[in-house]
């Protein structure tokens, strides 16, 4: 048997080539015929998709799992993003025509550097990292994503928020134009998120901005989404637009939604069942069909790294 | 061939094999032959079989209240296969859930019958399906007799268990279920309709009659 120490190879050099070539093609051909009927056929024929630029410049991360990573077309084609609809194979759909570019994010609150930057300016200061991580949606289901992303730490302290800073808010891009979904007022927009500043500054959260080693697709949050692993995906903010240092805890758009049944915390519990269904166990997308559903760990397995940011604190009344 | 013998050995079977269709189906997806469940797959077959378990609850519900606006009788005779193909994808529903899902752990199995009201009505509705199945040959129909009219009555109540099993899963996008309700609720609505004009009409034709004896004893 070949064992090798899986940190040392990303995914996305394992997957061979050609069924990246391949996929290229069939989505460059949806994209295609989806911009006949959307858009002029000039325009996407000048603008460089940035989906297809591989990643320079980015390092492991030890904080990966060498679980197999899912699939790179059920990770991209089975999720929930309800700015492009509620179905779970809605964001595939209906975000080919999206674009990330340009894209700016405002930073604001307390925090001593603040201000609106281009995506590009406002990732420069940060090392890229693929971090290959355990994702366990609310609905009982999950699998293992290997992102490309920089540490949210990372990125707090570099803006030097207050010590009046005593969470991070976040908000998802609001364009009922260019997210269709948000026609619907299945949720109230801009989608919303947020942590306190000690889960944030954990080492473990990221921005992620790619997808095995390539930009972020458009149905998982492009071109830059919150990833807390050791929550329920839903803090998972994508497409993201603000980020604000601020003093009270923020509103979240689940809990917003539907308060007892999602709560701020969100953390990942097998113990604390959702009100319809259990947390108990989840089914690893991929694992195919005859396979049973999988024991979920307490903080999606995290625990090591973050359970020490609840001490004395009810999870099951915190959920 | 006359009407009654043209629906037994031409219609009936077309219609059969018509029902079959989405199994069929699903089974061709789930072997990959005739396309794909996609990344979730056991979701996929539990839903799909769910789904038509309701359509058929509602179509065989639909059947009385077409055949008394288009007054064409025979639709009646379609009614029992209609109500054993909900039974048989309610049943394949369940043991999708039984198996695929829950495989079988029979602890998770017990606590969610009991714990997650949404299960438990699906439950109760696929129990009262099972009554009815197995009363739904004409030997027990005789041997029953008004009591199996009674128990026949629960298709309605499977019709509000089901559809309220349904719209209390889904998460927050209730469009589906509420298509679902809406129907349920023309089917149902329809009978009392038609129940209330009856009853109506019977209160007027004794008071005809009178009008005309009155009339009669007049000098």
């Amino acid at each position: 048997m070949l064992i090798r120490k899986p940190s040392d190879i990303r995914p996305s050099e394992i997957t061979s080539r050609d069924n990246y070539l391949n996929r290229r093609q069939f989505m460059s051909a949806g994209l295609a015929a989806g911009s006949i009927a959307l858009a002029p056929p000039a325009l996407t024929a000048v603008v460089p998709r940035a989906e297809f630029a591989k990643i320079p410049d980015v390092q492991n991360s030890e904080f990966s799992t060498d679980e197999t990573p899912t699939s790179y077309d059920d990770i991209t084609t089975y999720n929930n993003f309800w700015e492009f609809g509620t179905a779970k194979d809605d964001p595939a759909k209906h975000s080919t025509g999206f674009e990330p570019r340009p894209w700016r994010i405002t930073v604001d609150g307390h925090a001593e550097k603040t201000g609106s930057f281009h995506f590009d300016d406002f990732m420069k200061p940060f090392d890229l990292e693929e971090r290959i991580y355990r994702m366990r949606c609310v609905e009982a289901w999950s699998m293992i994503i290997p992102w490309v992303g920089v540490s949210l730490a990372d990125v707090v302290k570099h803006f030097r928020p207050t010590s009046k800073a005593k969470y991070v808010a976040f908000e998802t891009l609001h364009d009922p134009v260019r997210m269709p979904g948000q026609r619907r007022d299945v949720l109230e927009w801009p989608y919303r998120e947020g942590l306190t500043i000690a889960e944030a500054t954990n080492p473990l959260p990221i921005l992620a901005v790619g997808l095995y080693g390539e930009a972020l697709p458009n149905p998982n949050g492009a071109p830059i989404r919150l990833v807390v692993p050791w929550k329920y995906g839903f803090k998972g903010i994508k497409s993201i637009v603000r980020i604000s240092f601020v003093e009270e805890q923020p509103q979240t758009s689940w809990n917003m939604s539907q308060p007892w049944e999602y709560g701020f915390h969100a953390n990942v519990n097998p113990e604390v069942d959702h009100p319809r269904w259990s947390q108990a166990r989840e089914r690893r997308i991929g694992s195919g069909r005859f396979a049973s559903k999988q024991p979920t760990l307490m903080f999606n397995g995290y625990g090591e790294h973050v359970a020490h940011l609840y001490k004395g604190l009810d999870l099951r009344k915190n959920y | 061939m006359d009407t009654l013998k043209q629906i037994r050995f031409v219609w009936k079977p077309v219609v059969f094999l018509l029902c079959l269709v989405p199994a069929l189906l699903l089974l061709g997806d789930t072997f990959e032959i005739t396309g794909a469940l996609g990344a979730n797959p056991v979701e996929e077959i539990q839903d799909r079989l769910g789904n038509w378990g309701l359509r058929f609850i509602l179509i065989a519900l639909a059947v009385t209240p077409l055949r008394r606006i288009t007054g064409w009788n025979g639709l009646q005779r379609f009614r029992r296969m209609l109500g054993l193909y909900a039974f048989f994808y309610t049943l394949l529903h369940f043991l999708a859930w039984l198996f695929l899902d829950q495989g079988m752990l029979l602890s998770a199995i017990l606590e969610d019958i009991v714990k997650r009201p949404f299960i438990t009505i699906g439950f109760a509705a696929l129990l009262i399906l099972t009554a009815m199945a197995a009363t739904s040959t004409n030997g027990m129909r005789r041997r029953l007799g008004r009591r199996w009219q009674q128990l026949h009555y629960g298709a309605y109540v499977v019709g509000i268990l089901g559809v309220w099993h349904y719209w209390w899963q889904v998460k927050k996008d209730i469009r589906e279920p509420l298509i679902y309700a809406v129907i349920l609720a023309l089917l149902l609505g329809l009978r009392l309709w038609f129940r209330y004009r009856k009853s109506s009409q019977r209160q007027r034709k004794p008071k005809h009659t009178e009008t005309l004896e009155t009339r009669s004893g007049k000098p």
